[in-house]
């Protein structure tokens, strides 16, 4: 069972209250497919994904993005039972997505760089790791249903 | 795994003339902030009085690894020469276990994020990222 302090609870909302979550979730999609280019064998429906422009105006990734977001936003409503909140959702990523579990910590990776950037100074290192903390308790709780 | 191409390298250089007037910033900021959010690094730093962020120890030894970094992107056309003494030191003095590399390369990156918002585009970002994977590789060339 994952402990927060008083502090995690806080910033964690504060965090989703200040990012402009129809960027977001796109934003951190669109680089991981360009960071780490192995990550588009997902996504061989999206189309036009040849190079970082066309990655980032790529309407399906917009998409994909919000529909990435509103699952962290939903993990950051129910922090106290992510595990189960996200059992169908890891269900879905082993059984039918079939996804490397590895890729997970790659688009967290990028989540957090993008946050980084909206935030600025006020992502301080307390606040980073409040936020790192999270995206860990996601991607474990991802993980669960793989076997 | 990791191949630095011609076009990777410009953008690194190019991107690092932005850089190098904050580097001593980045480098404390991105030190900081590896002892805070990944707390199992500080136990090679265990002789510091001071862990704390911007803590005196911390700004000198931020601006260090920057230094380290600027060099190896002069030295990007053949890293593992460029930086055999570095990877000495860190095999055999230090003995920094190479998955820490990893850990403060993601920290930097963070770092560029948040200092330079409209230059760390997802180009830039992937070609540093290849570079500093490079880097790491190469520090880890002594090591066995």
């Amino acid at each position: 069972m994952v402990k927060w302090t008083d502090f995690e609870r806080a910033t964690i909302k504060d965090i989703f209250s200040k990012i402009d979550s129809g960027v977001v979730g796109s934003a951190a999609l669109s680089r991981c497919l360009t960071v780490y280019p192995w990550t588009q064998r997902y996504f061989g429906k999206f189309g036009n994904l040849f190079n970082a422009a066309a990655i980032a105006s790529n309407p399906k990734v917009k998409a994909h993005g919000k529909v990435i977001m509103g699952a962290l936003e939903m993990a950051a409503k129910n922090l106290d039972d992510i595990k189960n909140a996200y059992t169908q959702l890891s269900i879905l990523h082993s059984e039918k997505l079939q996804v490397d579990p590895d890729n997970f910590k790659l688009l967290a990776d990028c989540v957090t760089i993008v946050v980084a950037g909206q935030l600025g100074k006020a992502f301080t290192p307390e606040v980073h790791a409040a936020f790192e903390k999270f995206l860990a308790v996601v991607v474990a709780s991802l993980r669960k249903q793989y076997y | 795994m990791t191949y630095l191409g011609a076009k990777d390298k410009d953008t690194v250089k190019a991107f690092w003339g932005k850089v190098s007037a904050k580097a001593e910033d980045i480098g404390q900021d991105a030190l900081s902030r590896m002892l805070v959010v990944y707390p199992q690094t500080k136990t090679y730093f265990a002789h510091w009085q001071d862990l704390s962020p911007g803590s005196a120890p911390v700004k000198k030894h931020g601006a260090t690894i920057m230094a380290g970094v600027g060099d190896a992107v002069s030295k990007i056309d053949d890293l593992t020469a460029g930086l055999l003494n570095l990877s000495e030191l860190h095999a055999f003095t230090l003995r920094v276990d190479p998955a820490n590399f990893k850990i403060l390369a993601h920290n930097i990156l963070v770092v560029l994020a948040i200092r330079l918002p409209s230059d760390f585009t997802p180009e830039v970002h992937v070609a540093i990222d290849k570079f500093l994977a490079a880097v790491a590789r190469a520090l880890s060339e002594k090591y066995r």
